[in-house]
C-alpha cells in the first residue's frame, strides 16, 4: 500500500505519544478504511461569521482533489485548519484513522506528513535555491540538530533530483528572492516534496504563471497523485479541468456540490453561487 | 529587497580577507594593554588610563552590538530591553566587587556602605555568597540568562512579535530600573555601586589589572565574533534567518520557531551580561540608568547603523558612535542626543546595510 512505502524519517522525532495522543503505529499512517484525510462536521467562527459551516469532507489516498468555490468559501479557513493554525470551534479533523489533527501544532502536522503551499508563494528570500530545499528536507528539526547537521550524500542526490522536478536545477545557486513568480511557486512545491508529505495542500498553485507554466505544473501534480494524496484550491477552471476527477465546491463553508468538473458545472446550485443569482 | 545575507558573507572581500582583517585588528588592539602597563607615564609608548578605559568600555557595547544582531539582525526580532541584560551582569559583577572593599569603605564596616546608610544590620539573602568570584560569575550568567529564558518563553509560546515584542522588551528593562532605582530593592538605589577597590585582590586602578580586565574584553569580543560566524553559517543559522524572513513557511516546514528564538535570545543576553560584568571593574560604577529605556534604544542604533545581519557592522557601528559620543558629549554636550538622532536618521535613509553596506559597496566597485 501507498503509505506504507513512504519513508518515515520525519516522524522520528515525533513526541505525541508523551501527550497521550494517538499516534502513527510503527511509524506508519492508519488508512485502513482508504481514506487520509476525514474533515467531520467542522465548524469554525470569527466573531459571528461562519467561515466553515459543518463543513464534511474526505480525501483518499493517492486522490488529486480539487476544490472549488467563490470568494469566502472557507477554502483556505479549511486548509488553516488542517494544518493546525486555526482550531475548529466544533468537530474533528482526522489524519489517517487515528491522529486527531485539532489537538497538534503546526510544526507538528507538518513532521506528521502533511504538506502546505501557500497563497502566496511563500520561500526564503534571502536563501539560495539550494539551500531552501536544504531547509525543508525530512529528517531531525530540533536545535541540537540544526547546530550539527551536515547534509549526507543522499540528501545531496536528493536535493539535485528536487531540483530536477522542479526544473530549477540551472538556478540552483541563485538568491530564491530573485526568481520570477512561477520558479517562486514551484520552488515552494519543491520545498513540499523535500517534506516527503504523505498530503500536500496546495492553496492556488498556479496563481500569476504564464500558461506554459501552468501546463508544466498541470504535468508535475499528475505525477505526484497516487504517490501522494493532493488538495488543491484553484481558481482557473482550464487547470482544474486538466488535472482533477473529483471536484468539491465549498460555498458558505459547507460542501455545496462534489463529482466531476463537468458534473457540477451543470449543477444548478453551483451556478447559482458562482453567478450569484 | 534586501541582498541575500549568506552571499553577502560570502562576496564580502572573500570571507577569508575580513576574517585576517578583524583579526588583525584585534590583535593590534591588544598593544594599548601592554602600553599601558609595561610602559611608565610620560614614555612615547605609555597608553593613558583614559584611552584604555574608554577603548575598553567601547569593546564591551561592540559586544552587545553583536549580542543584539544576532537576535534583531538575524532573527528579526527587535529586541528593545537589551541594556537590562548588560546592565544585569553588571550588577552581578557590582556585587561582587562591593563585598571586595572589605572594611576599606567609608563607614569601615562588614557591610556594603550603601546598607550601612540605609543601617541594615546584616546581608540581605540574595547577597550570600557574593563575596566569592565563582559565585559571581554564576550570578552574571544565570540571572540574565534564566530572565531572558522565562520572559522568552512566554513571550514567543505567545508569538508575541513584531512592534508589540520591542515594546514588551522596552517596558521590562523600564521596570527593572524602577525597581532597581528604589533602596529597598537592595542594589544601592539610584547611586547604585561605585568606589570599587579590589578584583581577585588585586587593585582595580593598578595598571596590570587594567591590562588584565581590557584584555580578557577583547578576547571575549573575539570569543563571541568566531562563535557567531559559526553560529549563523551553520544550519541553525539559516533557521534564523528563515524565523526573520518567512516564519510561517518555517513552522509548515516541521521547524518549531519557539526553540530556535529562544535559544538564540538567551544566547545574547547571557553575551550582553558577560560584556556588562567586564564592563563594569573598568568603568567603576553600574547604576540603574544603565536599564533606562534611551540605552536600550542607544544599542538598537549602534546596530543599525553598522550594518544588520553582518556581525562585524554592529561592532563597526558600536565603536563609530561612541567614539562620536565621547568626543561630542565633550566638545557639545548639549547637541549629543540631536546628533544620535541625527545619525539614526541618516543610517535609515542613506545607509539601509548600514556602514558596513556601504563598506561593501565600495569595495565591490
Amino acid at each position: 500500500m501507498l503509505a506504507a512505502s513512504t519513508p518515515t524519517s520525519q516522524r522520528e522525532n515525533w513526541d505525541g505519544e508523551a501527550h497521550g495522543l494517538a499516534h502513527p503505529v510503527d511509524g506508519q499512517l492508519d488508512t485502513r478504511h482508504g481514506a487520509i484525510l476525514y474533515l467531520d462536521d467542522v465548524t469554525v467562527s470569527f466573531d459571528g461569521f461562519r467561515a466553515l459551516n459543518k463543513l464534511t469532507l474526505d480525501i483518499g489516498v493517492g486522490e488529486l482533489r480539487c476544490i472549488i468555490g467563490p470568494n469566502g468559501a472557507g477554502k483556505t479557513t479549511m486548509m488553516d485548519v488542517i494544518t493546525g493554525k486555526t482550531r475548529p470551534d466544533s468537530g474533528s479533523v482526522f489524519f489517517g484513522q487515528t491522529i486527531d489533527l485539532t489537538r497538534h501544532t503546526e510544526p507538528e502536522i507538518a513532521q506528521l506528513g502533511i504538506g502546505r503551499k501557500f497563497q502566496k508563494p511563500t520561500v526564503f528570500e534571502a536563501m539560495s535555491v539550494h539551500d531552501n530545499l536544504a531547509l525543508a528536507l525530512a529528517g531531525n528539526k530540533s536545535v541540537w540538530a540544526s547546530l550539527r547537521s551536515r547534509l549526507s550524500g543522499a540528501q545531496r542526490d536528493r536535493i539535485g533530483e528536487l531540483l530536477a522536478t522542479i526544473r530549477l536545477t540551472d538556478h540552483y545557486q541563485r538568491p530564491a528572492g530573485l526568481l520570477s513568480h512561477g520558479q517562486k511557486q514551484w520552488l515552494e512545491i519543491g520545498m513540499l516534496l523535500a517534506q516527503e508529505p504523505q498530503l500536500l495542500l496546495l492553496d492556488e498553485p498556479v496563481a500569476g504563471m504564464t500558461d506554459a507554466e501552468t501546463e508544466k505544473t498541470a504535468e508535475l501534480l499528475l505525477t505526484l497523485k497516487g504517490q501522494h494524496s493532493l488538495m488543491v484550491v484553484e481558481h482557473d477552471m482550464d487547470f482544474v479541468g486538466s488535472i482533477a476527477q473529483k471536484v468539491t465546491v465549498l460555498a458558505e463553508g459547507s460542501v455545496l456540490a462534489e463529482g466531476s468538473l463537468a458534473q457540477v458545472q451543470a449543477n444548478e446550485r453551483v451556478i447559482e453561487v458562482y453567478l450569484g443569482r | 529587497m534586501s541582498q541575500p545575507y549568506s552571499l553577502k558573507l560570502a562576496a564580502a572581500a572573500g570571507p577569508r580577507a575580513t576574517t585576517l582583517g578583524v583579526g588583525l585588528l584585534l590583535a593590534l588592539l591588544m598593544l594599548l594593554p601592554l602600553g599601558h602597563a609595561l610602559f611608565p607615564e610620560g614614555h612615547a609608548l605609555h597608553v593613558s588610563a583614559y584611552t584604555l578605559t574608554l577603548t575598553g568600555k567601547i569593546l564591551c557595547y561592540a559586544i552587545v552590538a553583536l549580542a543584539m544582531d544576532l537576535v534583531w539582525g538575524y532573527t528579526g526580532l527587535l529586541s528593545l530591553g537589551h541594556g537590562l541584560f548588560f546592565a544585569l551582569g553588571g550588577y552581578g559583577m557590582g556585587m561582587y566587587l562591593m563585598r571586595q572593599i572589605g572594611r576599606d569603605g567609608n563607614y569601615q564596616s562588614d557591610l556594603p556602605d550603601f546598607m550601612v546608610f540605609l543601617d541594615w544590620k546584616e546581608l540581605p539573602w540574595f547577597w550570600q555568597g557574593s563575596e566569592h568570584f565563582v559565585w559571581a560569575l554564576l550570578v552574571i550568567v544565570l540571572v540574565p540568562g534564566l530572565l531572558a529564558l522565562v520572559f522568552g518563553w512566554l513571550a514567543f509560546r505567545s508569538r508575541i512579535k513584531g512592534v508589540y515584542f520591542s515594546i514588551m522588551t522596552q517596558a521590562l528593562t523600564f521596570a527593572a530600573m524602577l525597581l532597581f532605582f528604589r533602596n529597598e530593592t537592595g542594589f544601592g538605589g539610584n547611586n547604585g555601586f561605585t568606589d570599587f577597590k579590589r578584583i581577585l585582590g588585586f587593585g582595580i586602578a593598578e595598571p596590570a589589572t587594567r591590562a588584565v580586565l581590557f584584555a580578557a574584553t577583547v578576547l571575549l569580543l573575539a570569543l563571541a565574533l568566531w562563535g557567531a560566524r559559526w553560529l549563523v553559517l551553520s544550519k541553525f543559522g539559516r533557521i534564523l534567518t528563515a524565523i526573520r524572513d518567512a516564519e510561517s513557511r518555517l513552522m509548515f516546514c516541521g521547524y518549531n520557531p519557539l526553540y530556535y528564538k529562544l535559544a538564540i535570545w538567551v544566547l545574547s543576553a547571557v553575551l550582553c551580561a558577560l560584556a556588562g560584568a567586564l564592563y563594569v571593574p573598568q568603568v567603576g560604577i553600574i547604576n540603574p540608568s544603565e536599564m533606562s529605556p534611551g540605552n536600550s534604544i542607544e544599542i538598537a542604533i549602534w546596530v543599525a547603523l553598522g550594518g544588520r545581519g553582518t556581525l562585524i557592522g554592529p561592532v563597526l557601528g558600536a565603536a563609530i558612535v561612541n567614539g562620536a559620543k565621547s568626543w561630542f558629549t565633550v566638545a557639545f554636550p548639549e547637541y549629543w542626543l540631536f546628533f544620535l538622532g541625527f545619525l539614526f536618521i541618516a543610517a535609515t535613509l542613506l545607509l539601509p546595510n548600514g556602514v558596513l553596506g556601504l563598506l561593501r559597496k565600495k569595495g565591490a566597485q
